[in-house]
């Protein structure tokens, strides 16, 4: 089997509050290849937040806890490594970019500065060494006058520059892995679209994988080599962004799909939505976690939580429709016809 | 800059002279006249002592008189202390309270800081509980009660140091740790609220992401930011503390300003109340000119600029 940069078998991770456990993540398999974007989506709670910053050690623990799981990094497994082995590869081998960005950078200091502090802790050179680097990488991200905005503190820079830095600051330390949570939620349209295109145009420079946490399926069209589709802590649906888009074969997926907005769509037509709300994380239901807001859901759904099915060349599901028992169920309208896997699952 | 700072210095002046303004008068309007509590003095000598001081012209003379003086920094001489000027008493008793508060506060301060930081990175286990069961109970428990206990523990039971009075360094000691324990009682609850709001702060967690050492995030990103908050107020600290506390100069027996400031208002000593007032208005507004020019330092996105 060939060896991925990145791997991550089983992961399970719970929060410890008064009320009882949250199982916010249950059993995450994914991997990643260096050069690859990697798109995990889902709506909001469903584990894609705490999967990555699981990985990077950012939760704090407890309330968090890492029930099982192996993080398999370039051969090694990083799960057991204490806090202090993981801040050598927080920022220099995995780097990250927040959702927020005008929050994500600390008021009080210098663009600049807070650039140069991971450049000095990983790269091991010089303050004016790590200066050089700083300017170059912003202007990289296309900041106007790089050697000013050095020396600017994040309010005086729009959302839009902020993430730039946030991205600058992220791969100034060449990391191998960068994990972006939602990175253009709070942009605007144009802005975001810049937003992706630096990402884009810095991977294929810096050879950088990607992980890119959104809800917003336009940009992972725009970005996705591979799509993990997340629900209720677990991925439902896992494949090629082509195989996931075309030819969806999760009921979940073909909502999210089939939610996404058009403009081609009659314009008194309601927008389709998923009915229902996703499962209460504190008694996680015993079947498939969807099934109770599946219009497709069997009886078998409810009882047995349905095994990944191989669909074809590395894209998975988990839905009992793919068992060839089960009937044939036709997709909603402008979703493709639903392809069954057989009877090859694990 | 240059502009904020003139600015600023005109509504200073304004602000002092409304504070001596409106003292001034609100002192008159108070029933009673200065020497009616000396029994002593018979009516027709009480009438000549105001007319000694000046005090039976009409009000508005007398106010701008005392406006004059006041242009040239004189505040008057003392009705009650015989011969003794205001000034002159601010001379001899600040400098005393001045260094009682400095003393308290330079030990108050960066252990209150300390304090609610180690809290706050150790909450809920049992370094956290103790800080804050201290820090409840220094807020709550009254300075005569924990004077009266230190004097009682170090000066009476182990004779460390002597139970009153202010003569020497080792006098200042019993006092000191008085105001202080109460001021690092509150800074400690203060500063944990502080750090553990920062804590969850994104910027935090991006500088954790940035795989930098612990103690470097708190340093860098946490506690400046925590700190902010606390600026404010140190305006007002630093005059209270200044000023000196009334009741722990009168326990100590310490010839401080603070008595001298409660008894004129008791005994109608106009000019004293009105001249220790006004020292101190003067006193907060320029600490608080100064703390907001501090504050654009700590924090740059309230910086004044040009």
């Amino acid at each position: 089997m060939k060896e991925h940069l990145l791997e991550v078998r089983d992961l399970r991770v719970s929060f410890d509050t008064y009320a009882g456990e949250v199982q916010a993540v249950r059993g995450v398999n994914f991997y990643l290849d260096s050069g690859e974007t990697l798109a995990i989506v889902g709506e909001s709670g469903c584990g894609k937040s705490v999967s990555v910053q699981t990985m990077m050690r950012l939760l704090p623990m407890p309330p968090a806890r890492l029930k099982s799981g192996e993080i398999i990094y370039e051969g090694k497994d990083i799960a057991p490594l204490t806090d202090k082995e993981m801040e050598n590869y927080r920022g220099k081998e995995f780097a990250m970019i927040f959702q927020d960005s005008m929050t994500s950078l600390n008021p009080t200091m210098r663009v600049g500065n807070q650039m140069c502090e991971g450049i000095v802790r990983h790269r091991k050179v010089s303050k004016e060494e790590a200066r050089k680097i700083a300017v170059d990488m912003l202007g990289q991200v296309g900041i106007p006058n790089p050697e000013a905005a050095f020396r600017r503190y994040p309010h005086t820079m729009s959302g839009g520059q902020r993430q730039r830095v946030m991205i600058a600051m992220a791969l100034s330390c060449n990391p191998k892995i960068l994990i972006a949570d939602e990175p253009t939620t709070a942009l605007d349209v144009t802005m975001q679209a810049q937003i992706l295109d630096i990402m884009n145009r810095l991977k294929d420079i810096h050879h950088t994988a990607i992980i890119l946490i959104t809800h917003d399926l336009g940009v992972v069209a725009q970005m996705a080599d591979r799509i993990a589709v997340m629900y209720a802590g677990e991925i439902m649906e896992s494949g090629d962004a082509r195989q996931v888009f075309y030819q969806p074969s999760h009921p979940y997926t073909w909502g999210l799909l089939g939610a996404m907005p058009n403009l081609i769509q009659d314009v008194k037509s309601q927008l389709y939505t998923i009915p229902g709300t996703p499962p209460d994380l504190y008694a996680p239901p015993v079947g498939c976690p969807f099934a109770a807001r599946c219009e497709y859901a069997m009886e078998a759904c409810l009882k047995e939580e349905p095994p990944e099915f191989a669909v074809e060349g590395g894209h998975t599901s988990r839905c009992w429709l793919l068992d060839p028992r089960a009937p044939q169920v036709t997709p909603p309208e402008g979703i493709p016809a639903l392809k069954k896997g057989g009877n090859d699952h694990e | 800059m240059k502009k904020y700072i003139l600015k600023r210095l005109f509504i200073s002046i304004i602000t002092i002279w409304l504070i001596a303004t409106c003292c001034f008068f609100l002192l008159r309007t108070l029933p009673g006249n200065p020497f009616a509590t000396q029994q002593l003095l018979s009516v027709e000598m009480q009438q000549r002592m105001m007319s000694y001081y000046g005090l039976d012209r009409p009000l508005i003379e007398q106010y701008f008189t005392f406006m004059k003086n006041l242009l040239h920094g004189d505040f008057g001489s003392s009705l009650k202390y015989t011969g003794q000027s205001v000034n002159g008493i601010i001379a001899s008793t600040f400098p005393v309270s001045a260094q009682l508060g400095l003393q308290s506060y330079l030990i108050s301060f960066p252990i209150g800081i300390l304090f609610g930081i180690i809290a706050a990175r150790h909450r809920g286990r049992p370094i956290d509980y103790s800080l804050v069961a201290f820090s409840v109970l220094g807020v709550s428990v009254p300075v005569f009660v924990l004077a009266s206990l230190l004097q009682y523990t170090f000066a009476i039971k182990l004779g460390l140091f002597p139970v009153a009075l202010w003569s020497s360094m080792k006098h200042t000691i019993l006092p000191t740790l008085t105001l202080a324990i109460g001021s690092i009682a509150s800074k400690t609850r203060l500063m944990r609220t502080l750090m553990l709001e920062v804590i969850t702060e994104d910027y935090v967690k991006t500088a954790k992401a940035k795989g930098l050492p612990t103690w470097k995030i708190v340093w860098n990103h946490q506690i400046r930011n925590a700190i902010i908050p606390m600026i404010p107020s140190l305006g007002m600290e630093i005059v209270s503390i200044l000023m000196g506390s009334f009741v722990v100069e009168q326990i100590f027996s310490i010839p401080g300003i603070g008595a001298y400031f409660v008894n004129s208002v008791r005994s109608l000593d106009y000019t004293m109340t009105l001249g220790l007032t006004v020292f101190l208005g003067v006193f907060v507004v320029s600490a608080n000119f100064i703390i907001d020019l501090i504050y654009g330092l700590v924090d740059p996105r309230i910086r004044v600029t040009k």
